[in-house]
């Protein structure tokens, strides 16, 4: 079992208080990490600036070329993590094992994030519009226009509380390091091993370890106290979170993302080329990601969709996570997977709403302590269907019928719309919209992101204020 | 006595005097309640519903298990007179209550028990941290707590005058279900502020008692205005709750304080207790010990078991771990076999209380989610 202790500006801290991480299944601990109290972040967040001056040190280029090697390390270095030593496959195997994801889900994860800090400067390329690293850390300079420019830092580290359900959403903090400012992570309950892995590979690539701060505990009081004690922090959660943090610029929250397909009126005819595009945004990474459609919307045949995406979803079957094709993530949380079920039950109940997965079995599968759902595909007679975005932890997708004038409205906040339409006039009001976040024209598939565009909000304008800076002749 | 006393364990001797003074008195306290002449309605009334006679058949502590589990609810609602003993009748009566964030709060009566209470605490408390005559700082919650007079009668009963700041929790419990944490943070911030003007006005405050959450909060913004705890004057603290465990502990003296008591200054000793039980003490918290924190009750005052989850009349073994049920034995207040939401492990007998203790008292795991802790 690995003891993982919680890091106070790179410092193991020795707790009394501490946890087990237990396998999902069998509840054999994996892991023993030692917990702290929002007392501990607040008296440490005074110390942020010395995170920030010690990777200040460091030019942004050799940042860059330690970053690239720390993702290269993640990927495929065995790494001192905790009290043992991690090879690669031990931290799919321990990922798997707490989270209940299928291993070729964690092992993709791997990949994903190991992209980005390999190509951390192309990213931050993009995320900065092409502006030099070097204004950024000077605080100001020439961008070539011979006019000043001036970004202001608004923290010395960024918070993070990190959920458990979703390794991807490492890739939007990684770049944070290559800024010059530190880290403060809470990682999730049972998902400790990305955080600790990265802060290991980071590290052994010569990141200076007092840029971060990793605390265990409950998620509550941590949560809050980095929160507060943070200039700027995102956080990962519900609806609910959504709500909460809502205007706060302090905060970025990321929630569901209720992604959707949009198939416009001049291409509905052909949906059925488009039916693998559908199912793939619906079931990769196991519909877990804000990334997945949760609806498509289209005009007409969406009951021929709907059947269309049934049959190549309903039957997929719940596999052990080793087996090379598992793609159905277990629900941990006692009662919560039956919680959701008896919710789509309800909403398949709803006049106008079919359950088109119901021929294919059961949806709800019962392996105590942990249950599945298989995936599931409503079909919504109308856009004013009251469920029609509803979107679950696991590959559950709505067919909503609406016409195209009518699914800008209907269609509300979206993270990603893969809208596949050539008509100009919708493509503008597409692109007019402020309710979309990502925009993909064409047959793209949801969950394909380009890593190198901006994701759910830009890292640069929450971090940074442009001001306006003079010098004196 | 005082809590620098041993830790050497007490002589049977010892354990069985203290185990005959408890049985006389639950029969003295019983015979109280259950006589015409002295016992509250309320429990003559409920002698009516009793297969047994409490009078003739309690001969002993053990004998209280007769009595049917206590139930919390009958503490909510009126006539709070109920629950007045005939004996206490010319007395001023307070009543205290507990919970009440929504629906009706629990109450019970008092008249001088939490004076008793707190005059045997004070005997715990050494006078080199608690220097008799200094003056006390109150912060924590007081409305309709016994808190508030409980420790500014400490404070007058070691000669000293005590400054009060009050929290009201249900306010923040409510600020916290509707997801206003800016709020309550401010509300907190309001209070500590509060307590940093009375600190460093020259009332020579020297002892305080705060909840782990407002001690934490106070040590800190007095490190951000360039101060500490020591630095006002504090040398003795007193706390308590489910907040206080081992980790916070050490969090505290070795960050907060800036190390033990013989470095730092600052002695801070845990208690348990709620407004149903006296307060239960503590035996000496330490490095040395992993900062554990194992409680007595105030015998034969009040009782503190730990019992099996599911068979509640059975007291785990040492080391074990079960919930902690309460007895309260005084002619104010007599509660039979409450059992509490917290659970923890029981300890063994230790030199200054040579009686049963409870250790690690943390929420009770199987309600977990139904409680709101640490919220002042």
């Amino acid at each position: 079992m690995i003891e993982l202790k919680s890091i106070r500006w790179g410092v193991p801290y020795e707790s009394l208080d501490i946890d087990e991480v237990n396998h999902f299944y069998t509840g054999e601990p994996v892991a023993r990490v030692h917990t702290v109290g929002g007392g501990i972040i607040q008296r440490d967040a005074k110390n942020a600036r010395n995170a920030r001056r010690a990777l200040q040190a460091i030019p942004p280029a050799e940042l860059v070329d330690r970053l690239k090697k720390a993702g290269q390390l993640f990927e495929s270095a065995t790494l001192p993590v905790g009290d043992t030593q991690q090879s690669p496959d031990d931290f799919i195997a321990q990922q798997s094992a707490t989270t209940g994801m299928p291993v070729a889900m964690c092992r993709a994860n791997v990949v994903k994030n190991a992209f980005v800090l390999k190509n951390i400067d192309r990213i931050l390329e993009c995320l900065t519009r092409g502006l030099s690293l070097e204004i950024l850390a000077r605080g100001y300079g020439d961008e070539g226009r011979g006019v000043t420019v001036s970004y202001q830092a608004q923290c010395d580290a960024l918070g993070a509380v990190l959920p458990s359900n979703s390794p991807g959403v490492h890739t939007l903090w990684l770049p944070v390091i290559a800024l010059q400012m530190g880290l403060v992570l809470k990682p999730g309950s049972s998902e400790p091993w990305t955080p600790y892995r990265v802060f290991a590979a980071m590290v052994e690539a010569g990141i200076p370890a007092e840029a971060f701060c990793l605390y265990n505990g409950a998620g509550g009081d941590i949560g809050g106290a980095i929160l507060s004690s943070c200039r700027r922090s995102m956080i990962f959660g519900g609806p609910q979170t959504v709500a909460q943090y809502a205007g706060n610029e302090k905060v970025q929250v990321h929630g569901p993302g209720f992604s959707k397909v949009l198939l416009g009126d001049d291409c509905v005819d052909d949906w059925e080329t488009h039916v693998d595009l559908l199912v793939d945004s619906v079931y990769r990474n196991g519909g877990r990601s804000c990334l997945n459609a949760s609806s498509v919307y289209a005009s007409r045949h969406t009951k021929e969709i709907a059947e269309a995406m049934a049959a190549k979803l309903g039957p997929i079957e719940v596999l052990p996570p080793d087996n090379p094709d598992a793609g159905l993530a277990a629900f941990t949380i006692e009662g919560a997977a039956q919680a959701i079920w008896k919710s789509i039950e309800n909403d398949a109940r709803a006049s106008g709403v079919t359950h088109m997965t119901e021929p294919y079995g059961d949806r709800l599968v019962d392996r105590p302590p942990v249950a599945y759902l298989r995936p599931v595909v409503l079909h919504h007679a109308s856009h004013e269907s009251e469920t029609r975005n509803k979107e679950q932890m696991f590959p559950m997708v709505n067919v909503v019928a609406c016409p195209q004038d009518k699914m800008l409205t209907a269609i509300g906040p979206t993270l990603i719309c893969s809208a596949i339409t050539n008509d100009e006039a919708f493509r503008r009001d597409l692109v007019n919209s402020i309710d979309i976040d990502r925009l993909n024209l064409g047959p793209v598939p949801t969950p394909q992101v380009d890593w190198l565009q901006p994701h759910e909000g830009n890292l640069i304008e929450f971090l940074y204020r442009s001001r306006a800076l003079q010098v004196a002749g | 006595m005082t809590a620098s006393s041993t830790s050497s364990p007490p002589l049977p001797a010892a354990i069985d005097q203290a185990r005959a003074a408890l049985d006389a008195h639950a029969v003295e306290t019983v015979q109280w309640h259950f006589h015409e002449s002295t016992g509250c309605p309320f429990w003559l009334d409920k002698k009516n519903e009793l297969n047994f006679d409490p009078l003739t058949e309690i001969r002993g502590f053990d004998d209280l298990k007769k009595f049917p589990e206590f139930q919390d609810e009958w503490l909510r609602g009126g006539p709070v007179r109920r629950w007045v003993p005939r004996g206490l009748g010319d007395k001023p009566v307070y009543v205290f209550e507990t919970g009440g964030t929504t629906g009706t709060p629990k109450s019970r009566i008092a008249c001088e028990d939490f004076r008793t209470d707190y005059s045997l605490f004070s005997d715990t408390l050494p006078d080199k941290h608690f220097p008799p005559g200094s003056n006390w700082l109150m912060l924590g919650p007081s409305g309709p707590r016994r808190l508030r007079l409980a420790v500014e009668h400490l404070a007058q009963h070691r000669g000293g005058i005590c400054f009060c700041i009050d929290l009201d929790p249900r306010w923040v419990i409510k600020c916290l279900k509707k997801g206003w944490i800016d709020h309550a943070n401010e509300y907190k911030k309001h209070c500590i502020d509060q307590a940093i003007t009375i600190l460093t006005s020259g009332h020579d405050v020297r002892c305080m008692f705060g909840t782990p959450k407002l001690i934490e909060a106070l040590c800190l913004q007095l490190e951000e205005r360039g101060t500490s705890l020591a630095e006002v004057g504090i040398t003795g603290i007193f706390s308590g709750g489910t907040e206080f465990t081992p980790q916070w502990t050490k969090f505290c003296v070795e960050e907060l304080f800036g190390g033990p008591p013989e470095e730092s200054g600052i002695y801070m000793t845990p208690t348990y207790g709620n407004t149903l039980m006296g307060l239960a003490c503590s035996e000496p918290v330490t490095a040395a010990n992993a900062y554990k924190i194992t409680y007595h009750a105030p015998q034969p005052r009040a009782v503190v078991e730990v019992v099996d989850f599911d068979d509640t009349d059975r007291v785990v073994g040492y080391g074990e771990t079960g919930r902690t049920k309460l007895t309260t034995l005084t002619k104010e207040f007599f509660v039979p076999g409450f059992l509490e939401r917290d659970e923890g492990e029981r300890e063994p007998p230790h030199a200054l209380y040579p009686w049963d203790g409870v250790s690690g008292v943390r929420p009770f795991s199987r309600l977990e989610g139904g409680t709101t802790v640490g919220v002042y």
